[in-house]
């Protein structure tokens, strides 16, 4: 079979849309990085926007509902001084039958210049981003269980930022990792970064063993796979998972899975912890170590503002 | 009118005939295979170079009709037959209206016949609406023209309906064509691995296809019903055929093309055109497909034919309709199958000409005899095609209404070996290429 060339990559390899984390070379993720770093300094500014895309039109189209990706999304956008047009398609036209491709088409003649987009399926936004026009780039906001390249991104910043070198780490991921197009980005990127020990720690309705595929440590005991971890990032754990037959109760989840500082002394004493949000207070992490000092939920969100400005500027001044 | 095919290959993979001669076909019939002196034909096809085979017999045809069909839907399809060489086909009862009243069969036979490009062998549904509760007027069907029951893709979950279902149908002696799929375990977009994990794609194990198996085998030990098994997709799957077959139950069984020559890496970046059913499974369970085909323990290469419309195609990999238009590919895709597999042509042949035929049995009645191969008084369904030609499946050049494939020259780069130049169904000419398409 012909083997096609990665559609997030022009012919020089640089980044034109962001799809996922797979296939991108450590060198672009890296740079992403270093941007968003410079951007962090905008972000303590009286005055917190720069030029970068000024005149671009945004577009957050959001196919599945997210309060807050959208929201850093659209500040992002914003401090880059783009003008951001905010569309719930969830309840507009697709709720009217209007196909994806159309939709895309529509908004495309009003003249967008960069479509974030989420969406339920896995591997919505390739198919927007063969069909728009070479000058529109496409982010992935979130695509079903695919990817979250951007969470991706900035948990990685986060790592960086408090652990400085991947080359020695070992990183624990917690939860419901078969449905998470985190875990996956975070794989992904933390494969790319040379982490030598990533492991996937959960029951095995979560973590079945075909993960082992992705270069992952299939853990089903929480002690083994939190011991000696420099990094926990712990996982939302959706209702839907007990009424598939996934979990009995979010109370015997919590108290085999679950992160409380009991647990937690297992890792590494300087070890921190991260959660994609929003959290569950005593579903997959007890409140005490959410607002412990190990934990680095908050700094997430801030170095995400700062990493969506780094991708929606990068992948803005490449050329299809 | 009597026509005269000289000079050509000529292939019959049941008689083990092989030989450079003449093919003299009158009143619908072959009259005579040998070099005739005298030629008092109508119609001379200059065959040189060429193979003549018996036309194709495919087991798994979707041809949209009646319900899924834009105008015309009927008549492409079984032109996209004849151009494939393809001259009888089964076509699957999930139409709208299900195929489960003997005057809709009726309808279609009638109106297939009026077409007169291809045979066509209707499944009638196994139980009513294919909603695997009440089963069907089966003899009434067939009478209409039914030649087996099927339930298409859609899975029987009460296996007491099941098992009546196969009790019924043997005592008249019926083929019920069953796909092996576990109602429950079914669910999802690809095959369970690592494409489908990385992907975030839900995946259907392998177990949605073994635990069907092992219902059905032991349901067949008790019933003796004979059942057809449809699109066999693992190499576990073979393997549980394999020995079903050496213990002597009534089993045959068939695979894709699509199953034979690709897996879930070909999904590529989510490409839709590789969303198909049953899904692409990994590279051993195509190789163990391969070499099952190979040595008969599955019996029959179907296309699985069915045109999906564009607009059920550009959509999310999860979302895109599964399908792809296969009845243009079946010879040359059975070809590529057989240059791999260091198979002769009649060897490689058996698999879509006799081979099928044997799975329908009786129920296409003193067809049996000489549909799918080229016997002196037998039936003159025949398909001359050029070995040597290649081409490239491009969408201006398939006769389907549907244009998806995952052997699109676009997808694969791939040039396909092997020409259609007439396709004969019952002595008349279906099909005739106006000259070598270039590839």
């Amino acid at each position: 079979m012909l083997m096609r060339r990665n559609p997030q990559l022009n012919k020089n390899g640089e980044l034109i849309h962001l799809l996922s984390i797979e296939g991108l070379p450590k060198a672009v993720l890296t740079q992403i990085l270093d941007t968003a770093g410079t951007f962090l300094s905008v972000n303590d500014r009286e005055v917190k926007k720069v030029p970068l895309l000024r005149g671009k039109s945004v577009f957050n189209l959001f196919f599945e509902n997210s309060t807050r990706t959208r929201t850093t999304f659209e500040i992002a956008a914003k401090r880059l001084s783009a003008d951001v047009i905010n569309l719930d398609i969830a309840r507009s036209s697709t709720a009217k039958g209007e196909s994806l491709l159309d939709t895309i088409a529509n908004l495309s003649a009003m003249h967008a210049d960069m479509f974030v987009v989420r969406h339920a399926e896995s591997g919505a936004p390739y198919l927007i981003a063969q069909h728009v026009a070479p000058h529109v780039h496409v982010v992935n906001a979130g695509d079903g269980r695919h990817a979250h390249p951007t969470q991706g991104l900035l948990d990685m910043y986060t790592i960086r930022h408090f652990k400085q070198d991947f080359t020695q780490l070992t990183v624990a991921i917690v939860g419901d990792i078969v449905h998470s197009r985190v875990a996956r980005s975070d794989i992904h990127a933390l494969t790319t970064l040379g982490v030598p020990e990533i492991r996937a720690v959960g029951p095995k309705t979560l973590v079945p063993g075909d993960l082992a595929a992705m270069g992952v440590r299939v853990c089903h005991d929480m002690a083994e796979g939190i011991h000696g971890a420099d990094v926990i990032i712990m996982l939302r754990l959706q209702n839907e998972r007990m009424s598939g037959a996934m979990l009995p109760s979010a109370g015997e989840f919590f108290k085999s899975y679950g992160l409380t500082p009991e647990k937690l002394a297992l890792a590494k004493p300087d070890c921190i912890v991260m959660h994609p949000g929003p959290i569950n207070r005593g579903v997959e992490i007890d409140s005490s170590v959410a607002d412990g000092n190990h934990s680095v939920i908050l700094p997430q969100v801030t170095f995400g503002i700062a990493v969506r400005m780094a991708v929606m500027s990068t992948i803005a001044g490449n050329q299809a | 009118m009597k026509i005269l095919i000289k000079g050509g290959r000529v292939i019959d993979p049941a008689s083990g005939r092989d030989e450079v001669t003449d093919v003299l076909i009158a009143s619908g019939r072959i009259v005579s295979i040998g070099r005739a002196s005298e030629l008092p034909a109508d119609r001379v096809f200059d065959a040189a170079g060429l193979v003549v085979a018996p036309g194709l017999v495919d087991l798994a045809a979707r041809l949209r009709e009646p319900g899924q069909e834009h105008e015309g839907m009927l008549e492409s399809e079984l032109a996209a037959a004849a151009a494939g060489g393809v001259t009888s086909l089964v076509c699957l009862p999930d139409t709208d209206p299900v195929l489960d009243e003997p005057g809709l069969v009726e309808m279609l036979k009638f109106r297939a016949r009026k077409l007169s490009r291809c045979r066509l062998f209707p499944l009638g549904a196994l139980t009513r609406k294919l909603e695997g509760q009440a089963l069907t007027e089966m003899a009434e069907l067939t009478e209409a023209g039914c030649v087996g029951f099927s339930q298409a893709d859609v899975a029987v979950s009460d296996t007491l309906v099941l098992q009546r279902a196969l009790q019924y149908a043997s005592t008249y002696g019926y083929t019920v064509w069953l796909r092996p799929l576990d109602a429950w375990l079914g669910k999802g977009v690809a095959a369970q691995g690592a494409v489908a994990t990385r992907l975030g794609l839900s995946g259907v194990p392998v177990t949605a296809e073994t635990v069907a198996l092992h219902t059905l085998f032991e349901l067949v030990r008790t019933t003796r019903a004979r059942v057809h098994l449809c699109r066999l997709s693992s190499a576990a799957g073979v393997a549980l055929l394999r020995a079903a077959k050496s213990e002597g139950l009534p089993v045959t069984a068939d695979v894709s093309i699509n199953s034979l020559h690709l897996t879930d890496v070909d999904i590529g970046y989510f490409n839709p055109d590789m969303r198909l059913t049953p899904p692409l499974r990994q590279g051993a369970d195509r190789d163990a497909l391969r070499s099952a085909l190979a040595d008969g323990t599955v019996d029959a290469l179907v296309s699985d034919h069915n045109p999906v419309a564009e607009d059920m195609k550009n959509l999310p990999f999860g979302e895109a309709e599964p399908g792809a238009t296969g009845l243009e590919l079946l010879l040359s895709l059975a070809l590529r199958w057989g240059q791999d597999s260091g198979l002769t042509l009649p060897a490689t042949l058996a698999r879509v000409t006799q081979a099928p035929v044997c799975v329908l049995g009786e129920a296409i009645g003193s067809l049996a005899t000489s549909a799918g191969r080229l016997v002196e008084g037998g039936v003159a369904d025949v398909c001359v095609f050029d070995p040597a030609a290649q081409w490239s499946v491009t969408p201006a050049v398939l006769a389907s209404q549907g244009k998806h494939t995952p052997f699109s020259f676009a997808s694969t780069g791939m040039l396909l070996p092997g020409q259609v130049r007439a396709t004969l169904v019952a002595g008349t000419v279906a099909f005739e290429a106006s000259r070598p398409v270039p590839a």
